[in-house]
């Protein structure tokens, strides 16, 4: 689709678009949300679980459809909905001070759980909570249990403080698989648990994975063909939501892909809700979310400077394939041990600096930014070093901003803006002088 | 005060100011060549480091009398006082007598503050201590006994010297005495709250951070006998139940001013870990094993341990109750998670049950305490004045 427009922004051409595996998106996430509303007439359950470390190939082997209320948040967030949930949650005694993910959800909740999309999202039939990588998450689903009176299955994903995975640690995961998560999905359901079915789910995963890998690694290229955070979040969207391991999920990536590798070959940028980024000028590195409140006028302030990221370590909590993670159908209960565990924010801060190290190398890039959330603790405790430790390793001098994922009250546009002009133009002024300014 | 207990209370007070902890210098001075491992809130087996010949250190921040000048360069503003804290005991060398630092799973922060310091100290020990929050013998069991097993494996390295069964059998039966000293004077608190005021309590209890737990336990047992002696007059306090402390402490001078304005506090949980196990912990058999039994089935209920048995706040009733308290204040350090997010669930838990409460935050270094003074007398007050009891 094509929609001729002016541009309004320098680095950007006349042309808005819209490629099919954007068309395709939304038409998956449009009638996922509409196969949710028809549930309950339809007498199929809903299982609410979170994005890191989500097993939705398991859940899906059971006929049972996932939630997933971060994606809720985030797209209440996008929509503007999101300041009057988290008032709601805070009218009834939620503190300011915690994650707001959390209390745009409650707020959601309160006001009749209508979906970001305006179809109703039915109760959970099962709480999933898969405990990988943030803490807040227990407290969310215990919260909602006392919401929803509805069971939960805990899973307790091992932190991997020092960057293996052990033995142990995986026993443990497919113990609790098999003795606490299994049977509730079948008291749920009503069905029996069909490893076959699994494996087949597991081996569509795969294949969508490869393709995936595929897409963020084509941020390598010069002038890279996507921005790996602000693009990349629609990116990830099928993968680490509810269609890995579905037709759709693999059509999708297979479809993203052909498009990249066009870009590729005609040598074009990453498109923007402006269109076509004509000049690339500085190719960043980025740690943390994105703030949801004031996506566009963010990502604008990076596009505008010709700046792209080419590489996003938030696109990796919901798995880290392009480090050579691919779900295995011949071991299935192992494999989901193993993603969950790899799942970025599951990652010693150790760990995490040696990637974003190698992002920087790998992707050639000029600057590396950190967009601290208040909100998420899991993130953000230890950015700081996370900055210091980064340049001083790679000598690529670093920026900061603080923001927040849904909380619009802590956006400052004119703050945070003023930072990343200073800060693309310090990186300007190194590429000019060849010296640290 | 009497000598007696004006001895025992100095000496808490002495070294719950000491911030460079000079109790562990002089430990070790006296035990050449053993080590000191250092432990985040909230549980850590103890009993462990201990029977490894090393001296557990409990840190919990550095309170309102340590001036931030580093810490504050590590952690945005948004993000609880207890990491910036710590932060700045290690860079100012204040904890160079530590060999070792253990941070359990308690909540993002001082998960993330376990990396932190691997790459700060690359030279020291460091182990995240990951507790189950499945208790089902057969896999959190095990699980859990796997992990102490692989800590009791560091230190036999770090110590050179093994950790016998019969090592850890003596440790848990020592560790099993300090519970039961504590137990004690929990007890003797909620009878008689004017001969144990909580302020004293608490650097009693808190001695236990930097001291071998039978020295610990001889303080204890010390204090109990003597303060009963002291002169002291009950007044007409509200009796009340605190949560929320278990990490981030408060400073000295709330404690006290709840007490001024009206409250005995009869329950808290204050440095929760020392009473994490409710029960005791068997001295035969299979040391690894029972540390383990015990803690899937003896854990006492907290923000940061997943309870899929229990309803929330059945556990906090269940406190009031006991002590026979007449209102719970949630007093809560800023910024933090665990406490903050259990918070709504234990409030509708006292409404269901007509219990009074009241809330307020603080930080480790708040030092202005006339809004919590006013609103504490007046919880006390509508307590005492207008309580159905």
């Amino acid at each position: 689709m094509t929609n001729p427009k002016q541009p309004s922004s320098p680095g950007t051409i006349a042309e808005v678009r819209k490629e099919e595996s954007m068309n395709l998106q939304k038409q998956m996430i449009g009638g996922h949300y509409q196969a949710l509303e028809r549930a309950p007439k339809e007498g199929r359950k809903v299982v609410y679980t979170f994005v890191p470390g989500n097993l939705t190939e398991l859940i899906r082997s059971f006929d049972l459809l996932p939630v997933l209320p971060e994606i809720n948040a985030l797209q209440s967030g996008m929509r503007k909905l999101s300041g009057g949930y988290i008032a709601e949650a805070e009218k009834s005694g939620h503190s300011e001070d915690v994650c707001t993910y959390v209390k745009c959800d409650i707020g959601m909740m309160k006001k009749g759980n209508i979906s970001p999309t305006g179809t109703k999202i039915p109760d959970p039939d099962l709480l999933l909570l898969s405990y990988t990588g943030c803490f807040t998450f227990m407290k969310w689903f215990e919260l909602l249990r006392e919401e929803y009176g509805c069971p939960v299955a805990m899973l307790h994903v091992p932190y991997q403080a020092d960057g293996t995975i052990h033995a142990h640690h995986r026993d443990y995961i497919v113990e609790q698989i098999k003795t606490e998560l299994i049977p509730k999905l079948e008291q749920v359901s009503g069905q029996k648990y069909d490893e076959d079915r699994l494996k087949e789910s597991l081996k569509l995963s795969a294949e969508a994975e490869d393709d995936f890998v595929h897409v963020i690694e084509s941020a390598k290229n010069v002038p890279s063909p996507i921005d790996a955070y602000f693009g990349g979040v629609f990116y990830i969207g099928p993968m680490f939501t509810a269609f890995r391991g579905t037709p759709e999920g693999v059509e999708y990536y297979k479809t993203l892909c052909a498009e990249i590798d066009e870009r590729v070959r005609l040598g074009l940028g990453p498109i923007t809700p402006d269109g076509e980024m004509t000049e690339e000028r500085f190719r960043l590195v980025v740690e943390g979310p994105p703030n949801w409140t004031s996506f566009r006028e963010f990502w604008k302030m990076f596009y505008e400077e010709g700046a792209v990221f080419v590489a996003s370590s938030y696109t990796k909590v919901g798995g880290l394939y392009d480090r050579g993670f691919r779900h295995d159908p011949e071991h299935p209960l192992e494999t989901l041990a193993d993603y969950c565990m790899g799942c970025y924010t599951n990652l010693g801060l150790p760990s995490r600096i040696e990637l974003l190290q190698d992002y920087i190398n790998e992707y050639k890039a000029d600057g590396f930014m950190i967009n601290s959330v208040k909100s998420c603790n899991s993130f953000s405790a230890g950015q700081l070093l996370i900055l210091r430790q980064i340049e001083e390793r790679t000598g690529v001098p670093g920026g900061f901003i603080e923001s927040d994922l849904v909380d619009p009250r802590y956006f400052s546009a004119a703050n945070i803006k003023n930072r990343i002009e200073s800060y693309l133009q310090m990186l300007e002024q190194r590429r000019k002088t060849g010296v640290a300014s | 005060m009497r000598p007696a207990l004006e001895e025992i209370v100095g000496r808490a007070n002495a070294l719950y100011e000491d911030l460079d902890f000079g109790a562990v210098t002089d430990w070790k001075r006296r035990n050449p060549g053993r080590k000191a491992i250092g432990y985040m809130p909230i549980y850590v087996p103890r009993e462990i480091v201990h029977a490894a010949g090393m001296l557990p250190v409990g840190i919990v921040g550095g309170s309102d009398r340590l001036e931030i000048i580093r810490g504050d360069a590590y952690f945005q503003s948004y993000i609880c006082h207890i990491p910036r804290s710590t932060i700045e005991l290690a860079l100012s060398g204040r904890l160079d007598s530590l060999d070792g630092m253990l941070f359990p799973s308690i909540c993002d922060v001082i998960r993330n503050l376990s990396g932190m310091w691997k790459l700060l100290f690359p030279d020291r020990y460091v182990r995240y201590i990951d507790v189950p929050q499945n208790f089902d013998a057969r896999v959190g069991g095990e699980f859990w006994r796997r992990e102490i097993e692989a800590l009791r494996d560091d230190l036999v390295v770090l110590g050179g010297e093994p950790i016998t069964d019969d090592a850890l059998n003596k440790s848990i039966a020592v560790y099993n005495e300090n519970r039961r000293a504590l137990i004690d004077l929990y007890k003797a608190r909620s009878e008689q709250p004017w001969v144990f005021p909580t302020p004293e309590l608490y650097v009693v209890m808190r001695a236990g951070n930097v001291l071998p737990p039978d020295e610990h336990t001889a303080m204890i047992r010390a204090y109990l006998d003597e303060a009963p002696r002291e002169d002291r007059e009950d007044k007409d306090h509200s009796r009340i139940v605190i949560v929320g402390t278990f990490c981030e402490q408060p400073p000295l001078g709330l404690l006290r001013t709840l007490e001024r304005a009206g409250c005995w506090i009869v329950g808290d949980d204050l440095l929760l870990g020392n009473r994490w196990i409710e029960t005791e912990i068997p001295t035969e058999g299979k040391p690894m094993e029972n540390l383990s039994q015990a803690f899937i089935e003896h854990s006492t209920a907290t923000a940061s341990r997943y309870d899929a048995e229990r309803a929330k706040g059945e556990s906090l009733i269940q406190s009031v109750r006991d002590n026979e308290a007449e209102g719970v204040i949630f007093c809560a350090p800023s910024f933090c998670d665990p406490a903050l997010l259990d918070q709504p669930m234990l409030v509708n838990a006292l409404d269901r049950e007509g219990i009074s409460h009241t809330q307020f935050k603080y930080s480790e270094d708040t030092g202005q305490f006339g809004v919590i003074h006013e609103q504490a007398g007046t919880f006390s007050d509508s307590i005492r004045l207008w309580s159905e009891v």
